[in-house]
């Protein structure tokens, strides 16, 4: 394995593909495409003010009040309290949910004292998975109004820290919204599509024009070309990644945790369907029979592995097939990461993808001829 | 001089077809030898044996004293080879293709020096994709000179081109020469052989039918010297019963047939003395091409008739 010529195939790879605008195009526009239409189908973009129903436990003291005034000033909330007695914070959730209000918000007891002391007083905001973006509108108000109370503070008072915090309760069960798994789900899904579409196409295309037989007249090596080919495609990968997130979290106020724990995930991953795409397009005899393969393996994975959908909504037999899909463990390994910040799963599902991927890109080495036998 | 390929025996078979059928030839280092052959004669079949791309079924190979199919990789550090219809990366440019061969090869090639030694220096910033097909041919040449080889192998690299640009290609190949290199070229095109060939095998369904210098070829196999004079048939005869001549008669032309050269005063006096009205003469030889037409199309007649029969 020689680095020299490695970096001088990818020099190739990147130059052919920076002056092929057509997949540039597609590589990066179609991510840019799935999350917005994908975010926008299942988070149904409210128009004019969020109306946040408000639990204050606070009993209308005057910094509460200030509070949720300058919440109201923000104009993308209108502060709506609550006024019925039998609602507790221990039944806000599902009074919310009982009454279809998306958001709520809870002034905690003692709120102004704590506030005035330096105390640290945590407020709850409630926000409902099916509306990722009234949910990313009232967490984006109360943030900013509890930065400005807080710097108020800073100022007057001794202690320079923050004192309003809040959490994010949901309303109802789960804890994140839809788009906070189409993230993972669709980063697997260009993990997955890009390099299989590619390589199939490319495995069959280059022995056909004889680009293959080229190369193997060059001391390059087949490993060395796949490593080359693998390294564009984990590149390609870190800038949908990038994008697709960029956009969850800018476009549809999706929460996911940045960790590098996401970064092995963005490498294993290409290198499994480099492999495997190389490896489905050497065994197969034409072209034709190549895309065939290719499809067979890719549309499974597409749709069953977690992509649009989280497996845990899927009936039990489709789990079960999901299962054994690879592409269900790079997604539920950055679920773990992205999400759940469950190191200890990810790193099982980052071994199970890294070792299929040995094996698969072994094997593609060895079948794919670049001479004929 | 040393050997630079040595082929005995070799057979490559692709099921019942015979492409290559048990062929003997060694070339010396340092000489062009042309492969000639029509289509589908197993010429490729052969280069690519040769280069270590394709597995032989038979027979001993070597070149550089090497098997070409086991130690390849050894093998591709010191050869150079075009193929025929030469692709490249599309997008890639004259310069950059260089590069990358170079840095693939360990060499300092030069890509500025390399391209103008294939008249290709105007092209250098050019994509692949831009190029014509000669100067695709060129950018084939110069990449399998990137690592200096001992021997170029060339699959048809003018099949195709316009004549400018396959007098630019036969100008590189006889710079290739006089570099010291061995040439290993195949072609269909006869005037390109004997134009460049130091030797020459004639190849036909897989069989090598002749071989040796053009010369050697055109004594072996060509038909004796002729005198051509526009005259009435009636010469013919006369000229067979006052001389014993194969005389024959065509179209307002006899043709004699010259066993000596110094028939040729006999055969013109004789002519004179006919009293029969006659006109420009000339005298003609087989070319390479007339041997390699009558080579080839009396072994496509026999296969022809072996059929009928069959
Ligand atoms: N891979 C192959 N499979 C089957 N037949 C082949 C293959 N390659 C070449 N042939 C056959 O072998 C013969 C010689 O082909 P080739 O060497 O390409 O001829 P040339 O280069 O002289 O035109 C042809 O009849 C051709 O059809
Ligand atoms: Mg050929």
């Amino acid at each position: 394995m020689n680095v020299r010529h490695i970096g001088a195939d990818f020099r190739v790879v990147v130059r052919s593909y920076l002056r092929n605008p057509v997949a540039l195009f597609f590589s990066l526009i179609f991510p840019i495409i799935l999350i917005g239409l994908f975010g926008l189908i299942f988070s149904a973009a409210g128009s004019g003010p969020v109306t946040v129903q408000v639990l204050n436990e606070d009993h209308n003291s005057p910094v509460s009040q200030a509070f949720l005034a300058a919440l109201n000033n923000t104009s993308v909330v209108k502060v709506a309290v609550v006024s019925d007695a039998s609602v507790t914070p221990s039944n806000f959730g599902s009074w919310l949910g009982a009454n279809d209000d998306p958001v709520g918000l809870i002034v905690p007891d003692g709120f102004a004292s704590d506030y005035e002391n330096g105390t640290a007083t945590n407020l709850t905001v409630y926000t409902n998975p099916s509306d990722a973006a009234s949910s990313g509108t009232v967490l984006g108000a109360v943030q900013g109004v509890a930065n400005g109370f807080n710097l108020r503070r800073a100022c007057s008072g001794t202690a320079c820290s923050p004192v309003i915090g809040y959490t994010s309760e949901n309303v109802g069960s789960p804890v994140y919204t839809y788009i906070d798994y189409l993230i993972p789900g669709l980063i697997g899904f260009s993990i997955l599509t890009s390099p299989m579409f590619s390589m199939v196409d490319i495995a069959s295309s280059y022995r056909k024009d004889g680009i293959f037989r080229e190369l193997s007249l060059t001391p390059l090596t087949r490993a060395e070309w796949l490593v080359s080919r693998i390294s564009w495609y984990v590149l390609l990968t870190f800038v949908a990644a990038g994008i697709m997130i960029g956009a969850g979290v800018y476009l549809f106020s999706a929460h996911v945790h940045l960790t590098l724990g996401l970064l092995p995930f963005l490498v294993i991953g290409p290198f499994f369907f480099v492999s495997l795409g190389m490896l489905a397009g050497s065994v197969a005899k034409t072209p034709e029979s190549a895309a065939l393969i290719g499809n067979i393996i890719t549309f499974p994975m597409m749709f069953l592995s977690g992509t649009f959908f989280t497996v845990a909504s899927f009936p039990p037999y489709l789990q079960d097939f999901a299962r054994v899909l690879p592409l269900y463990y790079v997604i539920d390994g950055m679920n773990q990461v992205m999400l759940f910040s469950n190191s200890g799963r990810a790193l099982v599902d980052l071994l199970i993808v890294l070792v299929a991927g040995i094996v698969v890109f072994a094997l593609a080495v060895r079948l794919f001829k670049w001479r004929d036998e | 001089m040393p050997t630079a390929i040595e082929v005995r025996g070799l057979t490559k078979r692709y099921g019942a077809l015979a492409a290559v059928d048990g062929i003997d030839f060694s070339v010396e280092s340092g000489t062009v030898f042309s492969f000639l052959g029509p289509n589908g004669a197993g010429k490729t079949t052969t280069t690519e044996i040769l280069e270590g791309l394709r597995r032989r079924t038979d027979g001993d190979v070597r070149v550089l004293g090497l098997d070409p199919w086991n130690d390849g990789a050894a093998l591709h550090r010191r050869i150079g080879v075009i193929p025929q219809d030469f692709r490249f990366f599309e997008k890639i440019t004259a310069r950059e293709a260089v590069e990358y061969y170079r840095a693939l090869f360990h060499t300092n090639a030069d890509p500025a020096r390399l391209l103008a030694q294939v008249e290709l220096l105007d092209k250098i910033d050019a994509r692949f994709d831009t190029l014509s097909g000669g100067q695709k041919q060129k950018l084939g040449l110069a990449l399998a000179l990137t690592n200096d080889p001992e021997i170029c192998f060339l699959d048809e690299p003018t099949t195709g081109l316009d004549p400018h640009a396959r007098r630019s290609i036969w100008a590189v190949i006889r710079d290739l020469k006089r570099s010291g290199r061995t040439v290993f070229l195949t072609t269909h095109y006869l005037e390109e052989a004997e134009l460049l060939a130091d030797h020459v095998a004639i190849i036909n369904h897989g069989r090598i039918i002749a071989a040796g210098t053009p010369g050697e070829i055109i004594r072996a196999h060509g038909r004796p010297e002729r005198i051509t004079v526009e005259a009435p048939a009636e010469l013919a005869t006369y000229l067979a019963q006052r001389l014993g001549v194969a005389a024959t008669a065509d179209g307002g032309h006899v043709s004699v047939e010259l066993g000596d050269k110094r028939d040729a005063l006999k055969v013109l006096q004789a002519i004179d003395a006919s009293g029969l009205p006659w006109d420009s003469f000339e005298t003609a030889h087989d070319t390479l091409e007339d041997v390699f037409v009558r080579l080839v199309g009396q072994m496509d007649d026999g296969a022809l008739k072996q059929e009928a029969r069959s």
